[in-house]
């Protein structure tokens, strides 16, 4: 019997956040902006341009070496990636092959069991992006390409690991975590579109490999994954053989399939760039200074605020989410990380707002009127929720204090003894749940208890509620 | 000594498309040039050449782009601002 | 203040792909006001056609200058036209050209050299003043040989390149073309500097004036220079000029360069690679005649190259593809840069003793048209030049009397950064014989 072990490889593309281009002035904020209105001889590819070489580049990538403990090599240089494609302008990618900017680091992820374990990064090195293509179809039919070249010369890492993920889920996590130590060192920008892309090489231990490119989401990434280890056992079942190929994924449908790609199509014939002098840059890297990685965060929010490992994590995850945490927790920094961690976080995904849409200052006033026992949870969720409906988009500035909203819709909570007049309806209105009660079916309090809930729209204390109830009950016993 | 076979899969590679009957010149004039290449042979291995000039770099500063209507002056075809090339699905 | 230039002359030996016939100049107050300038079709000028004399550029204008191009302007000079050149540069004799081939101005029936072979045809036949043309493996040296003036190939990085369309980066260079050495003297210190926009260029500007005094310079003379292959007469032309300069003051020595035998492969490994690369931007997309969109993009981009770059361009291509690909990269292409480490380190010892190295330009006078029609054979005329490329150092052909009323190139190499010696030799031999 073979090993059913899994064995998985990443490169991972990422767009690095630079004013301009790695070779151009042309600037890199284009989204929205009409196609081709950010280029220049030189991203077009044109006859006699030269490329320059962007600084802020080479930085953000050594500080990406650097916290991702790697080596950086005394000189290293660009090459010549060849190679024909509408969307490539030049007839070749301006990368790195033999020499790139680092090498040899270590990130550490958790495992499927929870375990931390090491994955070896084998090297990072610089390129450039090419254009887009639109696929069309004309009225006979006939396709051709739209090419648009204002991601043309975009600035990406490829990061490339060894393969020592075990399964989809541990590269899912891998890349997570790469997203968040990218963010922490801002040099990248995860939440812009095709920021991201991932080429996975997968095998079950014994059998060839198989590369998957064209994965753009980091969902895509489990999904492709858990595809093909389900397609290559069952070929393996069958006692077929697995081609060592280069294999799509389609991200629509979920699936991978074969390319068909020839072997000399894969003949890059790398050589180095004669226009671009070479870089000695290991010197650099002690002047670069790391800022509070996510690790190193979540251990500070551990010990600082006194929350669970798990409030930490989810609040670490995100460089954004963290600093709003951090902005909130002086109210009270453990109801602070229920609140953001559990409710508001799904609160806003749920109406894809993003963090940044959400005012600081509203949510440590909500903070404060959990804190100080003003509302109930339940109302605080629903003055959360009627803030929020009301601050997407544009009306940031204007969002209304939770403080106002608890008094506009009058959801002070209130003690139990000012619902007595409620309770009595309640109990006059079910007279079946009273007898229920009666017959010693103690669960029908709660039944009870929630009408009266509904009735003041939460703005009872539960606890205070109950004791009030089993009085009112015990006075209506014969 | 390259075939006519090989070169037409280096002609392939560089997407040059090389008329059936020029092959054969074409190949005996490779195996001319490369028989001469063959004195490379006798170069023992050394070093290549270092740069003097390393790191020129330029700082992170925008600079104007062309205008849509420069950038696509010379595509034949536009549409939309975009310009046509041949299709890939 | 803008004015007209009217650029009237009859072209007789078909020296120009493009020309103006009002050409317009800024009256700048600098050294080339009011000069009929012509530049060679590979450098790029914003608003006038720039074909590289090839089909697959037919009706490409850049959108800008290429930076010897505003230089020029800035010099005051008037731009009179693009001139003719062997296609994207891959020759030595200016017939491989979509636009037909030049003649020699001293001899309809003989080449005038390549690749810039139409910038020193305008030159030689006194419709410019000057030109400009680029030299990868001789291609300023070789056609100012054939066509008896001044050519001058810069140090690697004295001038920027951004703007000339590339055949092979790491070798060439753009250079002046002028009657006289004042002449590329003058334009050179027009063209040289820095330029941000090259970032393999360095800022050594060139500000010189040329002088005579040139003795106690030490020449060496190598003996490869003078070997098989070199016509006698030829070579006798060159020895004399060098007894013209030792008349002068120099002293003469006699050297070797021991990397000649393997320039030659190093050099045509190095170009053909670099220019397989260069050239694959050629597709048709974004510049050039059309393709067809609707066809699949293999088989358009194959046959738009297959049909509008001609044979040589194709055979270079194909031979740098095949020097890159896997499994031959190590026997032609990495051996080939250290062979070219080799040439530059023999270059540097010669240069420790002797300041100029001198010989012959070219092995022999001008060809006949069609002559060279075996690609080899062709090739093997650039033994000479190609060594100064593949150095990176300076190089001048000054012009040394003629062989069958043609005219004789002698070949000046100086150290790096030191055109400045070249062109005081090189006037020196000029005042010498004037
Ligand atoms: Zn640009």
């Amino acid at each position: 019997m073979t090993d059913k072990t899994v064995i998985i490889g990443l490169e991972i593309h990422c767009q690095l956040n630079t004013k301009t281009k790695l070779f151009c002035g042309c600037s890199t904020d284009f989204q929205g902006d009409e196609p081709n209105t950010h280029v220049c001889p030189i991203c077009l590819g044109l006859p006699g341009a030269m490329p320059r070489l962007n600084k802020q580049a080479v930085l953000y990538a050594l500080k990406v070496a650097k916290a991702l403990n790697l080596t950086v090599p005394e000189v290293s240089e660009f090459s010549r990636k060849n190679y024909f494609y509408p969307d490539l302008p030049k007839g070749y990618q301006i990368s790195q092959y033999d020499k790139p900017i680092a090498e040899k680091g270590i990130m550490e992820v958790d495992d499927d069991e929870g375990h931390p374990k090491n994955i070896r990064i084998t090297r990072i090195h610089l390129e450039e992006d090419p254009g887009r293509l639109i696929h069309k179809t004309s009225r006979d039919r006939a396709g051709y390409s739209l090419v648009d070249y204002n991601r043309s010369s975009i600035p990406l890492i490829e990061i490339v690991t060894e393969p020592d993920l075990r399964s989809p889920k541990e590269a899912r996590r891998f890349l997570n975590k790469l997203r968040s130590t990218l963010e922490y060192l801002e040099v990248f920008d995860g939440e812009r579109e095709g920021s991201i892309r991932v080429d996975a090489n997968i095998s079950i231990k014994g059998h060839n490999r198989v590369e998957c490119k064209n994965i753009s989401s980091y969902k895509g990434v489990e999904k492709a994954l858990n595809f093909e280890i389900t397609r290559q056992r069952n070929l393996i079942r069958k006692g077929q053989r697995i081609e060592q190929e280069t294999r799509h994924f389609l991200e629509g449908r979920g699936i991978t399939t074969s390319s068909r790609s020839k072997e000399n199509e894969n003949d890059y014939r790398y050589f180095p760039e004669p226009d671009l002098r070479p870089l000695r840059v290991s010197g650099w890297v002690d002047d670069i200074v790391l800022p509070e990685l996510p690790d190193a965060r979540r251990e500070r929010f551990m010990t600082q605020y006194g929350i669970s490992e798990n409030h930490a994590r989810t609040l670490t995850g995100d460089l954004k989410v963290a600093n709003f945490y951090e902005s909130v927790a002086d109210a009270d920094s453990a109801i602070a990380a229920i609140w953001v961690a559990d409710i508001l976080l799904g609160e806003i995904n749920y109406r894809s707002m993003r963090i940044d849409d959400v005012p600081t200052m509203n949510i440590a006033d909500l903070i404060a009127l959990i804190r100080d026992d003003t509302i109930t949870d339940k109302s605080g969720v629903e003055v959360l929720r009627v803030m929020l409906d009301h601050c997407m988009g544009d009306n940031v500035e204007t969002c209304e204090m939770p403080a106002d909203i608890v008094t506009r819709l009058g959801l002070t909570k209130a003690a139990g003894d000012d619902f007595t007049a409620v309770i009595g309806e309640v109990i006059a209105a079910n007279p079946n749940a009273v007898a229920d009660y009666h017959a010693g079916k103690k669960g029908a309090v709660n039944f009870l208890v929630g009408q009266v809930m509904k009735a003041t729209r939460g703005r009872a204390d539960p606890k205070e509620l109950n004791r009030v109830m089993a009085d009112a009950l015990k006075e209506t016993e014969e | 000594m390259v075939l006519e076979n090989d070169v037409e899969g280096i002609a392939k590679l560089a997407d040059i498309h090389i008329q059936k009957e020029e092959l054969g010149e074409f190949t005996s004039q490779f195996n001319h040039i490369l028989e001469y290449f063959d004195i490379l042979d006798t170069v023992s291995d050394g070093e290549e050449g270092k740069a003097d000039l390393v790191n020129v770099l330029r700082e992170d500063v925008v600079t104007p782009s062309l205008t849509q209507e420069a950038a696509c002056a010379n595509a034949h075809e536009t549409e939309d601002g975009h310009i046509r090339a041949p299709r890939v699905m | 203040m803008v004015k007209e230039y009217f650029f009237e002359k009859t072209d007789r030996t078909n020296a120009f792909i493009t020309r103006l016939g009002l050409a317009m100049y800024e009256e700048t107050g600098g050294p080339l006001e009011g000069k009929g300038i012509a530049v060679k079709d590979n450098i790029s000028t914003a608003g006038i056609p720039t074909t590289c004399g090839s089909r697959i550029l037919a009706g490409y204008v850049p959108p800008f200058d290429a930076h010897v191009v505003t230089r020029l302007r800035e010099a005051g000079a008037a731009i009179v036209g693009k001139t003719n050149m062997d296609e994207f540069g891959m020759g030595t004799t200016t017939e491989n050209s979509a636009f037909g081939p030049t003649t020699n101005p001293h001899d309809a029936s003989r080449v005038p050299g390549g690749s810039s072979g139409g910038s020193a045809a305008a030159v030689g036949d006194g419709m410019v003043d000057m030109a400009l043309g680029s030299d990868t493996g001789g291609s300023i040296r070789c056609p100012a040989a054939f066509c008896g003036i001044v050519g001058l190939k810069p140090t690697f990085g004295r001038v920027s390149r951004y703007g000339l369309i590339a055949y092979s980066n790491s070798l060439e260079q753009i250079g002046p073309l002028g009657r006289t050495v004042t002449d590329v003297n003058t334009l050179m210190s027009v063209i040289a500097g820095p330029d941000p926009r090259d970032t393999t260029a360095y800022d050594r500007p060139y500000t010189h004036t040329p002088s005579g005094e040139i003795a106690g310079m030490k020449i060496a003379v190598p003996e490869e220079f003078f070997g098989e292959g070199v016509d006698p007469a030829v070579a006798e032309s060159v020895r004399n000029a060098i007894g013209k300069l030792e008349d002068a003051g120099a002293e003469t020595m006699t050297c070797s360069i021991p990397s000649m035998a393997y320039a030659l492969a190093a050099y045509y490994v190095t170009c053909t690679s670099e220019a397989s690369s260069n050239l694959s931007r050629f597709d048709g997309v974004r510049f050039g005649p059309s393709v067809e969109t609707k066809r699949s993009w293999h088989d358009e981009f194959r046959d738009h190259r297959g049909t509008l770059f001609g044979k040589e361009v194709q055979r270079r291509i194909l031979l740098g593809t095949f020097a890159l690909s896997a499994g031959y990269y190590g026997k032609y292409y990495a051996k080939a840069q250290v062979a070219r480490e080799n040439v530059r380190k023999d270059f540097l010892r010669i240069f420790k003793d002797a300041d100029i190295i001198a010989g012959p330009t070219m092995p022999q006078i001008a060809f006949k048209l069609g002559e060279k029609s075996d690609p080899l054979s062709m090739y093997l005329a650039d033994i000479l030049t190609v060594p100064a490329n593949l150095a990176g150092v300076p190089a001048i052909s000054v012009p040394c009397g003629t062989v069958d009323k043609m005219p004789v190139g002698l070949q000046l190499i100086g150290r790096h950064f030191e055109e400045e010696r070249v062109v005081d030799a090189a006037f020196a031999y000029e005042m010498e014989v004037a």
